[in-house]
């Protein structure tokens, strides 16, 4: 007990004694007021438990995933065997689901590196930089704006070939500019600062400025709207695979599974329901982090 | 005997943090008729958290408790968000003490006293814009026009607090809390922006707070000086009789200024005593 | 020699009819070691002048030279080792993310310095601030002691002239005096050359040898100190100044 209490106070010491401490201790501080927020920390539960139950997937499925039984297809809740019934084939729709957190997973992290790395790039240079270079790729910016998000990710799809890589390059190139935009507006804020105008004073160039000046101050901001925007991109990504356009069967994508129970909604409710209950569990637990991590990163809300 | 407008009493700002309750104001009474009401102290004495907290805009996890605060003997302790949203800036503006803080800074100055100009009166585009020119050039802003279409950064320190004035006077208050209004500008300009809110409080009667921290200013503009240290009021003076003040802190601090007639080579220094924190709360009600 | 001449220099911002000539014509010097102050009305160009010397207001006709050797339009590195400015706005001059520790420890890692741990723990001793504020961050600052860290920031690379855009105005008295001391201290200690702005002439006068006043974007007077407190200005807003500030 004597061990962790001085740890603790290692932790929240008023006067680190070296860069390292500091940084732990910064970490540990922003820690602690997140996990104050019970609603984010519900989030954060929900979202370590897919990634647990993605990695363990082989060992929590009763069944294999692609097994079809025919003679037990659109066996209902609860049935043997089989908890969340099975769908039109005599698939077990819980094993399904456990390996669709999965593709989920793969999609979400895809998405949520590519767009907003990307949204960052264009609008902070565009910011900083200014002139013709900020109307060119703003003009670019805005013609992705212009189009409805699914409209373009179809378009991408039909050109690009459907899969699940294509939806998720085609999901990421369509959601990157409202980033751009996100970071352009916080980019021409910081722009004039005085902290820019000083370091400029101590010789440093565009590159730099970008990377460690202005860049921090966007990341918060960002991560906030990615995590909330999640929710979003999960659903597309459904949405694609409803279409056909995503993962392609007998791949257990959650769209695609809800895409195919929707033929039996009226008489066997839990195909489509199930998957469409995972969905939204997950958008909810991205949506309660995002307003969590706004409480712990947004600069303005804190200080 | 003035009328009172604002009756503050036992006003507390407590912030909560890790290593326990941190109160930046402690039980600060005082009241304010149609006068100019000043608030000196240094730094961190709890000046604008008295200021902010009148008009509830502590800033969550800050908790404001007083016993009352009464704007002509409704509590404001018990309105709604929804009625204080309403009190706020049509019967009390706040001049914050960070003026390129509180412009947005991605829009022009015309356009943002343009938007609050019309959020308080109805009024044409082009009135609103004609109304908007005046108020610049009423805190002696030289080129207005050239100013509506700039930007925040593009002002010098000084021309974003006087826009920030002008700002607040649009919709007419009751009672006008100036935080700092006048730290960035020189003694010339400062007197304009003074005259104009010394008229207000004549002609119309208006009740001002004005926090500060040059006590010369101070001394010469306000009625009344309530002196502020580690958030409580540790002495109240009338402002001509400032320079005779008693309290050692107030003394600390008239001479910790340079003075032209009097060069010397170092300044003062305040010496903090222990003991001024823990004595009471002095009343500043008339 | 002059550490700093400007000679008619002119500074202007946008075009047509956003244009402003926010400095026009000012022509005035700093000596080795001289502390000079820069006084005037509200927008008259004060910190404009500073922020030309340094190259952040690009747009610039005249004359500067800094030791003797003309300034040009592109800065080398050793420009800023020898002039640092301090910015009007403690609380908008620090990098809100930043340790104080990130802050000195870029600094001095951009000026090529290699004992940098040695160094942030000189400077923040320098400035009376101590090992306590090495790893706090700007909103755990007062306005004073994050005054003093851009102070520290400035004097990182050991230059000799300093800038100074209105070090005390967002200040309490208290901390102005500290501050003034320190400034003072530093200038005794290293031979500093201040170019101060300052709307304050209570201010100017305690702190500088010379100083020069400012209307509408001109230099319309300048005056010794001596002159100064013997009330002896010529031109009208000056005297109007002096008269405001006693
Ligand atoms: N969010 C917060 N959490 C904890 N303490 C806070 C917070 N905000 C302000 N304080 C503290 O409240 C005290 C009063 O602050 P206030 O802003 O009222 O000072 P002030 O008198 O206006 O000073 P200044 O002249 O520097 O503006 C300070 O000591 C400050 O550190
Ligand atoms: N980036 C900019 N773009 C356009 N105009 C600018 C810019 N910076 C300054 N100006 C203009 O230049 C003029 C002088 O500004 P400056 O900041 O030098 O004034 P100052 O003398 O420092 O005043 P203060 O005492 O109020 O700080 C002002 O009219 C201002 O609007
Ligand atoms: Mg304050
Ligand atoms: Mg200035």
């Amino acid at each position: 007990m004597a061990e962790t209490q001085t740890m603790r106070e290692w932790l929240l010491a008023e006067t680190p004694t070296s860069r390292r401490h500091a940084k732990i201790s910064a970490l540990y501080q922003g820690w602690l007021s997140f996990r104050s927020n019970t609603m984010a920390m519900i989030g954060l539960g929900i979202l370590v438990l897919l990634v647990f139950i993605a990695a363990a997937a082989p060992l929590l499925s009763p069944h294999d995933p692609f097994v079809q039984d025919l003679g037990n297809r659109l066996a209902p809740l609860g049935t043997d065997g089989h908890i969340f019934g099975t769908d039109s084939l005599g698939r077990d729709i819980l094993s399904r689901l456990i390996y669709g957190a999965r593709i989920t997973l793969y999609i979400v992290a895809l998405v949520a590196l590519i767009a907003p790395i990307a949204g960052l790039l264009v609008g902070t240079v565009s910011g900083y930089v200014g002139g013709w270079t900020d109307t060119v790729l703003m003009r670019i910016t805005d013609i992705f704006l212009a189009f409805p998000r699914l409209v373009l990710a179809l378009a991408f799809v039909a050109a690009l070939g459907a899969g699940i890589e294509n939806a998720v390059l085609a999901i990421s190139l369509t959601a990157w500019p409202p980033y751009a935009r996100i970071a352009r507006a916080e980019t021409l804020t910081i722009r004039s600062s005085d902290f820019i105008s000083a370091i400029k004073l101590q010789g440093a160039g565009p590159l730099r400025i970008i990377t460690k000046h202005i860049w921090p101050l966007c990341i918060s901001s960002l991560i906030v709207r990615v995590t909330l925007d999640m929710a979003g991109i999960i659903l597309a990504a459904a949405g694609l695979g409803f279409l056909g356009l995503g993962a392609q069967p007998p791949s257990p994508e959650w769209g695609a599974m809800i895409s195919e129970g929707r033929r039996f909604i009226l008489d066997y409710w839990w195909v489509a329901t199930m998957p469409g209950l995972a969905i939204f569990t997950v958008s909810l637990a991205f949506n309660l982090l995002g307003d969590g991590l706004r409480d712990v990163l947004d600069p303005k809300a804190g200080e | 005997m003035m009328s009172t407008l604002l009756d503050v009493q036992n006003l507390w700002v407590r912030f909560p943090t890790r290593n326990g309750v941190f109160d930046a104001v402690r039980g600060v009474s005082f009241t304010l008729g149609r006068e100019r009401l000043g608030i000196v102290g240094e730094s961190g004495s709890g000046k604008s958290m008295t200021g902010r907290a009148i008009l509830r805009l502590i800033r969550s996890p800050g908790i404001v408790e007083a016993d009352q605060i009464s704007l002509e003997g409704q509590d404001l302790m018990k309105l709604s968000e929804k009625d204080m949203r309403a009190v706020r800036g049509q019967r009390i503006s706040m001049v914050m003490q960070d003026p390129k803080f509180s412009l947005n800074p991605v829009m022009t100055i015309g356009d943002q006293i343009i938007e609050a100009y019309r959020l308080h009166n109805s009024a044409s585009k082009a009135d609103a814009y004609n109304k908007s020119l005046e108020m610049l050039e009423a805190v002696s802003i030289r080129d207005a026009e050239r100013v509506m279409r700039a930007y925040p950064h593009e002002m010098s320190g000084g021309m974003g607090q006087r826009i920030m004035i002008a700002m607040m006077l649009i919709p007419n208050p009751e009672i006008l809390i100036a935080d700092e209004p006048t730290s960035a500008l020189d003694v010339s300009v400062q007197r304009q922006v003074l005259d104009i809110m010394d008229k207000l409080v004549k002609e119309r009667g208006m009740g001002l707070i004005f926090i500060s921290h040059d006590l010369n200013l101070v001394a010469d503009f306000c009625d009344r000086v309530l002196i502020m240290y580690s958030g409580r009021i540790v002495e109240v003076c009338d402002a001509d009789k400032l320079h005779e003040a008693k309290h050692p802190y107030t003394r600390g601090l008239l001479n910790s200024l340079p003075r032209l007639d009097a060069p010397r080579e170092r300044l003062e220094v305040l010496e903090r005593d222990p003991q001024w924190s823990e004595a009471p709360s002095v009343s500043g009600s008339e | 020699m002059n550490m700093l001449e400007v000679a008619g220099l002119n500074v202007w911002f946008g075009k047509n009819r956003d244009r402003v000539d926010a400095v026009k014509g000012a022509t005035f010097d700093v000596g080795q070691g001289e502390s000079f102050g820069l006084v005037g009305e509200s927008g008259s160009g004060k910190s404009t002048i500073l922020r030309a010397i340094t190259g952040l207001a690009p747009n610039w006709s005249g004359t500067m030279t800094l030791g003797g050797k003309p300034i040009g339009k592109k800065r080398p590195k050793e420009f800023f080792k020898t002039v640092q400015m301090v910015f009007q706005d403690p609380y908008a001059s620090l990098h809100p993310r930043h340790s104080v520790d990130q802050v000195l420890g870029e600094t001095l890692h951009l000026h090529g310095f290699k004992d940098i741990d040695a160094r942030v723990v000189k400077l923040l001793d320098d400035v009376g601030l101590g090992q306590k504020f090495r790893f706090r961050y700007p909103h755990q600052l007062s306005g004073g002691q994050r005054q003093r860290v851009a102070i520290a920031r400035a004097l990182a690379p050991e230059p000799e002239l300093l800038l100074l855009d209105e070090p005390t105005s967002a200040l309490d008295v208290s901390v102005q005096a500290e501050i003034l001391n320190l400034l003072a201290d530093l200038r005794n200690d290293r031979g500093l050359t201040y170019l101060m702005v300052s709307h304050d002439l209570s201010v100017v006068g305690h702190m500088c040898d010379r100083l020069a006043v400012m209307k509408d974007g001109e230099i319309v007077e300048i005056l010794d100190v001596v002159a100064l407190r013997a009330m002896d200005a010529t031109h009208a807003y000056s005297r109007q100044l002096l008269e405001a500030s006693l």
